[in-house]
């Protein structure tokens, strides 16, 4: 489904992205972690084509298609959807009005009937866009976007910070029951939360630091970072070369 | 809004731009005594029509050299003497003039249920629809130029004083050559059951549109008006000078509201109306007066809708969005003058500036000796698009006693390029995101339209914008 191959990629001349392959298959999960700062939200990005993020060097290969220059409405209309890390508002916009902009047949019922699987009240719709959402509201928000919206291809950035564990695992809940009715959809989870398996179990799991993916491995790499923190990894790869 | 106009709208083309060929009587450049005389004679005029036409007219050559030049706004000075002050067709039911309002998308022979309308073309009201209706209840809604002859009473007593000629250059200009525009009476205790509407339409290139409403609501009456303009493409700048006066007396309400899109010149700045414009009203007691503006059009734009609070416990209230694109300079706001006790007034304006437009708020907020307990709240946000325009706010505010209360508020903010990343994530368009943005801006002004209007006036600034930005 998605393939990235020596990708470099900068913001304002600093490169960030730096060498990174990734590979994910049909139907797969992948989890992404690294440090702070590591460069994950910056590959989401690159991913959806923000503007601004230049590709110096290397391809993104979605669907058999090369996206490297295609624009991000574009690159969503293909079925690549980004849940972000901060959510932003827009102030007159009332949340149903929006969801009306990205999907045209939406339909009230509809979306009273995934607010209802959400646990989302539905006076919220008639509120505007994310203003004064609490931060756990406005990852649901996301969520609900994306059943709207139906991609191929989803990147959750750190859809579990801040929530509570009920939440957590609703959310989970949903998206597993979404992956279930559309078996080829794969998924990127970015995260620093070591007990996501306990509400997913991923296919493969990629430890970014400093713009590259320096260490893969199955869901077993989980706990080695639980147990012994980035660093030790990180510092025994280097030692390995 | 017509389809028609709406698809070559999108075209980036000012779609109301067409000039309907038409035989009409246009009275030759210049301005003297003898033209005035003229206007009024055209018009049937009582006398002390025609003598108080005169009188402005000498006091406005007198003072012609105060040519007001403290609006932020750079522009080539008009030459009156280049202008022609009377274009009438000569036959109201010429077929091409129900064509060309057709074509605007506001057919004057079909029946609309919820609006009566007064069109006026050049110079002269056409027709005024849904007069019946109306007439049961005792409102009186016809061309100025109607009630001068029918209401004299009414016209004496009130014409001129909101906006006395020797207000301003333009308000003694205009009393001296007005032309046409709206007259409405509500009597006492009426609420006018559907929306009043005057559609000005500027099509001989070389006149001057001279507007002149007046607008009377009786003791515990109300009314709701609208105004909507346009005018052909053309090369030249062209001069609307209009003076519009509400009277709200005790207890009534009035609600006026205008979509303003005139030509506004070319991708250069070339051509385009130069809108000058007084507009006030005088609040007595208990009453309100809302002004609404959606401010797309004009090359040049002068205008202060202004209410004066005198009677106790009475509501001025004025929102606005301007919406400027290409060389566009809008120079607009409001006065809020408070005389009575417990006034209060809103100011809320917002500003959306694109291209190398200009875009400025003006406004006075005035609370007298007089005025106990009064209350301002002022909020002014701009919106800009793009480095090339600028924003402007001069608020000037004074406050003669201790019980009054006054907020002000102003904010400038770009459109966010995260908000914009947000939008096309979700699969929409880089314009269409623009929108979005720009419609929750305007939305608290644009909620205030009447229903109808409200619709058009979105649509309108989408396609504006859309224009501007593509
Ligand atoms: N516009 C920018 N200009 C310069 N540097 C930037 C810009 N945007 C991001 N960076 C830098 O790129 C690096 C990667 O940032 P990114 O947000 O991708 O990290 P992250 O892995 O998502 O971190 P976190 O876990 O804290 O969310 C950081 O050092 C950040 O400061
Ligand atoms: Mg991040």
């Amino acid at each position: 489904m998605l393939k990235i191959k020596n990708l470099y990629s900068s913001i304002n001349n600093t490169l960030i992205i730096k060498n990174l392959n990734l590979k994910i298959n049909n139907g797969e999960i992948h989890i992404l972690m690294g440090p702070n700062g590591s460069g994950k939200s910056t590959l989401s990005y690159i991913i959806t084509g923000k503007p601004k993020y230049k590709i110096n060097k290397g391809k993104i290969i979605f669907c058999k298609k090369i996206i490297n220059t295609l624009s991000p409405d574009k690159i969503s209309k293909l079925g690549i959807f980004l849940s972000f890390q901060n959510p932003i508002e827009i102030d007159g916009i009332t949340m149903f009005n929006f969801f009306k902009n990205i999907k045209k047949k939406n339909n009230l019922k509809k979306i009273y009937k995934l607010c209802k699987i959400l646990n989302i009240d539905k006076k919220d719709l008639y509120r505007f866009f994310n203003l004064g959402f609490s931060g756990g509201e406005k990852k649901k928000n996301e969520i609900l976007q994306m059943l709207i919206l139906k991609p191929k291809f989803i990147i959750l950035d750190e859809i579990d910070s801040g929530l509570d564990i009920d939440t957590i695992k609703l959310l989970f809940k949903i998206i597993k029951h979404y992956l279930k009715n559309n078996p080829k959809c794969s998924l990127l989870i970015i995260t620093h939360n070591t007990n996501i398996i306990k509400y997913i179990i991923p296919n493969r799991v990629h430890i970014i630091y400093n713009g590259s993916i320096i260490l893969s491995g199955n869901s077993e790499l989980i706990y080695r970072i639980e147990k012994n923190g980035y660093y030790s990894l990180i510092k025994k790869k280097h030692n390995d070369k | 809004m017509n389809k028609n106009i709406k698809k070559s709208l999108k075209k980036n083309k000012y779609n109301y731009g067409f000039y309907t060929k038409i035989k009409s009587k246009t009275f030759p450049l210049g301005l003297n005594s003898k033209i005035i005389k003229r206007i009024s004679k055209i018009k049937n005029e009582p006398e002390w029509m025609t003598t108080l036409r005169l009188k402005s007219y000498y006091y406005w050559k007198k003072n012609k050299k105060k040519y007001p030049e403290w609006a932020n706004l750079q522009y080539k000075k008009l030459n009156f003497n280049k202008i022609s002050y009377f274009s009438g067709i000569k036959n109201k039911k010429d077929k091409r003039i129900i064509k060309t309002f057709d074509k605007l998308g506001l057919p004057i022979n079909k029946r609309n249920n919820t609006v009566s309308i007064d069109y006026v073309f050049d110079s002269i009201s056409i027709n005024t629809t849904y007069n019946k209706i109306l007439k049961k209840h005792g409102i009186i809604f016809c061309s100025i130029s109607e009630a001068i002859i029918k209401y004299q009473k009414l016209i004496k007593k009130y014409l001129g004083s909101v906006v006395p000629y020797y207000d301003n250059f333009y308000s003694s200009l205009n009393t001296a050559v007005f032309s046409d525009g709206s007259f409405c009476y509500i009597p006492k205790g009426i609420k006018c059951p559907i929306d009043l509407s005057t559609y000005f339409r500027i099509n001989n290139g070389k006149i001057g549109q001279f507007e002149r409403t007046l607008i009377i609501v009786d003791e515990g009456g109300s009314v709701s008006y609208l105004e909507g303009c346009t005018a052909p493409i053309r090369q030249n700048n062209q001069l609307h000078a209009a003076v519009v006066e509400l009277i709200a007396l005790k207890n009534s309400k009035i609600k006026y509201s205008t979509v303003q899109n005139w030509y506004p010149g070319d991708k250069n700045g070339k051509g385009g109306i130069y809108n000058f414009v007084t507009k006030r009203g005088i609040c007595k007691k208990k009453s309100k007066i809302s002004w609404i503006q959606v401010e797309t059009g004009s090359s040049v734009t002068w205008k202060y809708p202004s209410c004066i609070l005198e009677g106790d416990n009475s509501i001025g209230e004025f929102r606005s969005i301007s919406l400027s694109k290409n060389y566009q300079q809008i120079d607009t706001g409001s006065k809020m003058i408070h005389i009575g006790k417990n006034t209060s007034s809103l100011i809320i304006s917002k500003g959306i500036s694109t291209n190398y437009s200009k875009n400025t708020y003006r406004g006075l907020v005035k609370i007298c000796k007089s005025a106990k307990n009064s209350k301002n709240y002022t909020q002014c946000d701009s919106l800009l698009i793009g480095n090339k325009c600028s924003t402007y706010t001069y608020p000037n505010i004074i406050s003669m006693n201790k019980t009054s209360k006054i907020e002000h508020e102003s904010t400038i903010s770009k459109i966010e390029e995260e908000q914009i990343f947000y939008c096309n994530q979700r699969g929409i368009s880089k314009e269409k995101a623009m929108a979005i943005i720009v419609s929750g801006f305007s939305y608290n002004i644009i909620t205030k339209l009447p229903l109808e209007f409200a619709l058009e006036a979105k649509e309108l600034l989408n396609i504006e914008l859309e224009n501007s930005v593509g």
